[in-house]
């Protein structure tokens, strides 16, 4: 019997894709699909390709070699773009402008209804302020402006560069449900992020870029195996008592006190059901044990491995170290 | 057509918004105007009445002033989206790199074509209600009306191509500055440096007809003042009317090739631009 291999085809598919300017190589052999409906969050520090990696894939800069498909189509400045939704790290709209204006403007070119602005003003929590110039808006509301702009036309694909830098916690948490919600209705999105502390929740998969090159990609769980990094164990107990925690553990084991009832250490995955067995031996005096598997900060730190660069964003520093 | 027309009109509503229109508007009501009242006393005994006048003298100041607010409207119109970063977001439209500079300059040359109409018109409804002018000099005020236009034309389609080959937006505020000087003030200048240095007649009456082609601030010029007899009479350059390289029909042939030659050059350059 014949037998038939039935696979979907990547919605985005790069294929061995360098971009380089002048003598940078911006983008280095880079191979990556992404699924349809599927989201991947994409980090790496200033300059490590990201933005670039966008552009390629929107069309507006062109591959030195390798092939890049997006819904089996290579992407161009002719290829068709309503279904194509992109947010850049730094947008400014014309001051004099107001917000229905401008988001009117884009809809026009999508071909998109007035109805369709209101409601995405709606959405982005603008309509009270959509008369109002956009020069007037604080940098949440601009955001937000340029979230209802990706909205239009129920793009299949949203590429986001930065999106959350500058909005408070709460807003991060609307923007994030907003994109749950396109997400579910099958749309493909590729974020790229510094903040990874709440990136590592909200995708599928995340892509980790270092000079232009694809270190890994994967769940954050295979990432985790991948890295193979010791858990942490943090124990809370009663007043002046860390020393029953510190009794039960291997000898080499080191250690952080924070103070006379709280105790850090470092375990390796195979051992943590041993430790923990052995902590709960102890008949008194623990008042509590949080496990804390390794962070898409460490694992970062870990396969990206510039600890000390500054662009990093604060969130990237390790504050066990 | 239609991403073209969306831009045009994006253009012109910013300009409402920015109050861009206003003050063009109010610029050459102003000029016009003053010109007007300024032109009353000195006619004298020639056959043109104070309706040409004021024609020659919107002529000489528009050269200055028409180029100004062209380039002002023009010069950031690529640079300055991508310093806002609105380019980049502009371009993942369904909208062609060709499609968005014929549209900007759709919608700017209207702003122009409503400042031109509105700021030198509500003049002219002062001679008609004074009945003054005949057909000839009506003619000429319009088509000097629609020369200002063209070279306005030839200055949005310059800014664009200073605005598409920089990369900072402050670099095309001193290049089109220097554009401005160079095309209506230091060209002249350095034309007639040359023809007082020119004691041998190397320069001959052919070579200067080119030479003043070269410049569209100068074809905007011959255009209007020796269009017709009346204009060259008031100008004092019925002399010029002789040259077959500056007829009327030449010279405007020239300043529309101003125009299309620098907008084609600023879609190509566009195209390969990296964003």
């Amino acid at each position: 019997m014949e037998h038939v291999n039935i696979t979907t085809p990547a919605f985005i598919d790069l294929h061995s894709v360098s971009k380089h300017y002048r003598q940078h190589h911006a983008i280095d052999s880079l191979d990556l699909s992404i699924n349809k409906g599927e989201s991947l969050a994409l980090i790496g520090h200033n300059g490590a390709g990201k933005t670039t990696l966008l552009k390629l894939i929107l069309g507006l800069t062109l591959p030195d070699a390798g092939s890049i498909k997006v819904n089996g189509l290579v992407p161009s400045q002719t290829s068709d773009r309503k279904k194509i939704a992109f947010l850049p790290e730094i947008v400014s709209f014309p001051a004099s402008m107001t917000g229905r204006e401008l988001i009117t403007f884009y809809a026009r070119l999508k071909g998109c209804k007035q109805s369709e602005c209101n409601r995405l003003l709606n959405l982005v929590g603008l309509t009270d302020a959509a008369s109002r110039k956009v020069g007037t808006y604080s940098k949440g509301m601009r955001q937000r402006l340029g979230l209802a702009q990706t909205l239009l036309g129920k793009p299949d694909l949203i590429l986001l560069d930065e999106p959350t830098s500058g909005l408070d916690p709460s807003l991060r948490k609307q923007f994030y449900n907003i994109l749950e919600d396109c997400k579910s209705a099958g749309t493909t999105i590729l974020i790229s992020s510094h903040a990874l502390s709440e990136i590592e929740t909200k995708t599928d998969r995340i892509a980790i870029l270092k000079q232009g090159r694809l270190v890994i990609h994967g769940t954050l769980d295979e990432l985790r195996n991948a890295a193979d990094l010791s858990v942490q164990i943090r124990v809370s107990t009663q007043s002046g008592q860390t020393s029953i925690i510190i009794d039960t553990l291997e000898p080499e084991t080191s250690y952080r006190k924070y103070n006379d009832h709280c105790i850090e250490f470092d375990c390796h995955r195979d051992d943590k059901l041993r430790v923990l067995q052995n902590i709960s031996k102890i008949p008194s005096g623990i008042v509590d044990i949080e496990i804390l598997p390794p962070r898409l900060d460490d694992l970062y730190i870990h396969f990206a491995g510039e600890e000390n660069d500054e662009s990093l964003n604060p969130q990237l520093t390790n504050p066990r170290s | 057509m239609k991403p073209i027309l969306i831009m045009a009109l994006a253009e012109i509503q910013e300009s409402i918004r920015n109050r861009w229109i206003v003050a063009s508007i109010l610029l050459l009501l102003v000029l016009a105007t003053s010109l007007t009242l300024l032109g009353s006393t000195p006619v004298g005994i020639t056959k043109a009445s104070l309706l040409s006048v004021t024609m020659v003298s919107l002529t000489s100041l528009s050269i200055y002033l028409i180029p100004l607010i062209a380039l002002m409207l023009s010069f950031d119109s690529i640079v300055g989206e991508s310093e806002r970063g609105t380019l980049l977001l502009l371009l993942t439209y369904p909208i062609r790199r060709w499609q968005i500079i014929v549209g900007k300059f759709f919608g700017h040359l209207s702003i122009l074509t409503i400042a031109i109409l509105l700021g030198y018109g509500i003049v002219a409804l002062y001679f008609v209600f004074e009945d003054i002018g005949n057909t000839q000099e009506w003619l000429d005020y319009v088509l000097m009306m629609a020369s200002s236009l063209l070279l306005g034309g030839v200055f949005i389609a310059l800014g664009y191509l200073v605005s598409v080959i920089v990369q900072q937006r402050a670099t095309a505020t001193g290049i089109s500055l220097a554009l401005w000087l160079f095309i209506v003030v230091f060209y002249d200048l350095i034309l007639l440096g040359l023809l007082l240095a020119d004691k041998a007649h190397v320069i001959q009456s052919k070579l200067l007809a080119i030479l003043i082609l070269f410049n569209p601030a100068d074809v905007y010029r011959l255009f209007n003042l020796t269009g017709s007899e009346t204009a060259a009479l008031v100008s004092g350059m019925s002399g010029m009317t002789q040259a077959d390289l500056l007829a009327p029909a030449t010279l405007l042939i020239t300043l529309t090739l101003w125009i299309l030659i620098p907008l084609t050059l600023s879609i190509y350059i566009f195209n390969k631009r990296e964003v």
